[in-house]
């Protein structure tokens, strides 16, 4: 226990360090700020609309935000210590390759939740002090729930991003895969799911489509965030889910057992990495 | 108790072998200095003992146990050849946070960045560093915690000519406290005095080991003895007694013995006897002769084995 906080508390203070924490809080009490006032102007409103609104917006946004970040954050956590030759030196210490996995994840994770925290926690401040008759209740339920389904998003982007920082041979491929993993899961998904829900004509199991969407975090996050309201305007292939017989709880399970499900498979690929 | 013990280690990776039966023990308190090429085995060697490679057949026990135990980590220390740091930290957090992972203290961190003369670039960032800087801080890591074992790689590349000295008298030190070294190294002058055994290592076989004196035996290179201010030169040449040996004179009033090593006591002996020279020199096969002598009896070997 004491050997993964000694990891942690030096990727901590390497985010504190190099700015990360301060930049994607900031990035995110921005964002948030924009979206809650700015966020309706499409549609000719200027100002504050409603929670539900705001937090849809913030959703769809940090859909593309929480991996990415994550993956930069993460995708050099092994290969990169390999080529910098201080793995090497790490692995002669009385301490396992487990022990430096989960230092690491403890350290990331604590840096994107913190972010999260501050970022949207500032942004969720701002709307209960300057919104008049914000329903506070409401606004803290949402915000809670939204925050806290961004970190577990986060964190599961930061166990994939262990998965193939254990199984690059060279930092540039690891950046290269990163790329690959949020392509994948964050636009291509959805889109082959779309597609064979149109061309297979209805010959694809009905009743299996939907559960397909728990293969893809981003879109078992969006769920959760979605499920939070009634008759929130599901569009895309979210509209599956409504078919879909899980209760939200188990949704947030999904979100958990991926980052573990990917962090274990980390493990397994850090393991046979040649020392 | 052994420091190390390895026994019938053969090391293969796919049809490679990079190490060949290799058997191998270093005693508490004893200094092994490691020798060979690029691609001997030396690195390999110390990975073995590091547990950071295991074995295909034959065993390693590190102080009395598995290389990876951590109880075993915990007393060992290792500088890596071109050791690297995280860039982004001081000297001096560098040194803390493996200290952390080592359970060693903060005070023992700090007292040996003085040690090794670091004190004054202590919370300058790492990537500001020298290469000499950077092997020091090495070496400070790998003192953490008092190791009972030491494995130093290349521990001289980048050090100036003073702190490679330091380093050899701190390499003393240690062992007088009974501290067990190996010590792998390309340059080789100068540590001679500061090592008990050699080990040569080539093609992953260890052709060698033993103390300089004894492989000095074995190898039968040539001792030289140079006397001077001799005052019956010609008596001399004609009566010393050459078995084994060689006779030449040198200068005016000095002649030079060519013979084994074995053999040196005895004609100086002999030398004493008959004459009183003003100044004597003993030239003994260097270390670096005998891992000449014994790398191109390997790569002898080797290629008659190829043409078998």
């Amino acid at each position: 226990m004491n050997q993964i906080w000694n990891i942690a508390r030096k990727e901590l203070s390497d985010g504190l360090r190099n700015r990360w924490l301060l930049a994607i809080s900031l990035l995110f009490a921005v964002l948030a700020v924009g979206i809650a006032w700015l966020g309706a102007a499409a549609s000719g409103q200027l100002g504050f609309t409603s929670i539900p609104a705001t937090i849809a917006s913030l959703a769809s946004l940090a859909t593309f935000l929480m991996p990415l970040i994550a993956l930069l954050l993460a995708y050099d956590a092994i290969v990169g210590e390999d080529e910098g030759g201080t793995l090497m030196l790490l692995m002669t210490y009385p301490i396992g390759r487990g022990q430096i996995l989960l230092g690491k994840f403890v350290g990331h994770g604590l840096i994107l939740a913190l972010a999260v925290l501050i970022g949207f926690g500032c942004a969720a401040i701002a709307i209960g002090v300057l919104v008049e008759g914000v329903e506070l209740k409401l606004l803290i339920w949402a915000f809670g729930r939204f925050m806290l389904s961004s970190t577990l998003l986060g964190w599961a982007f930061l166990a994939l991003a262990y998965l193939l920082s254990s199984l690059a041979s060279e930092k540039s491929s690891a950046a290269g895969l990163a790329l690959g993993v949020w392509f994948l899961f964050v636009l291509v998904f959805d889109l082959v799911l779309l597609a064979l829900l149109v061309f297979s004509e209805g010959k694809f199991s009905p009743e299996l489509l939907p559960w397909l969407l728990l293969l893809n975090p981003t879109d078992i996050y969006r769920l959760v965030n979605l499920a939070g309201f009634d008759g929130a305007n599901a569009m895309g292939v979210l509209s599956l889910a409504e078919d879909l017989p899980v209760p939200g709880a188990v949704l947030w399970l999904c979100l958990l057992l991926w980052a573990g499900l990917a962090l274990l498979l980390a493990y397994a690929a850090f393991r046979r990495r040649a020392a | 108790m052994n420091a190390v013990e390895i026994q019938g280690v053969s090391l293969r990776y796919g049809n490679m072998t990079a190490l060949h039966e290799l058997d191998l023990h270093l005693e508490a308190g004893e200094v092994l200095g490691m020798f060979g090429h690029n691609g001997a085995g030396k690195t390999t060697t110390m990975k073995l003992i590091l547990g950071l490679l295991t074995p295909s057949e034959g065993q390693v026990r590190v102080l009395g146990q598995a290389p990876d135990n951590p109880d075993v980590r915990r007393r060992m220390g290792y500088l890596q050849e071109n050791v690297m740091f995280y860039p982004q930290l001081s000297g001096r957090e560098t040194l803390q946070h493996f200290a952390r992972i080592k359970g060693a203290s903060r005070q023992q961190a700090d007292g040996l960045l003085d040690q090794v003369g670091l004190a004054h670039a202590a919370d300058r960032r790492v990537k500001t560093y020298s290469k000499g800087m950077r092997q020091r801080l090495g070496l400070a890591q790998a003192l953490l915690g008092d190791p009972r074992l030491l494995l130093l790689d290349e521990p001289t590349v980048g050090l100036d000519p003073i702190a490679t000295q330091d380093l050899y008298v701190l390499i003393d030190t240690l062992r007088q406290q009974g501290t067990s070294v190996i010590l792998c190294s390309h340059v080789l002058p100068g540590v001679e005095a500061h090592i008990n055994r050699a080990a040569i290592l080539a093609g992953g076989r260890l052709e060698a080991i033993g103390t300089l004196g004894r492989l000095r035996n074995e190898a039968g290179l040539p001792s030289r003895i140079r006397a001077s201010g001799l005052q019956h030169r010609e008596r001399l040449l004609q009566t010393l007694s050459l078995e084994h040996s060689s006779i030449r004179p040198l200068g005016s009033d000095g002649i030079e013995l060519t013979g084994t090593s074995s053999g040196k006591i005895e004609l100086l002996r002999q030398l004493l006897n008959q004459d009183q020279p003003t100044d004597i020199e003993i030239f003994q096969p260097s270390l670096e002769d005998l891992y000449r002598y014994y790398t191109e009896r390997a790569g002898k070997a080797l290629v008659a084995e190829e043409k078998a």
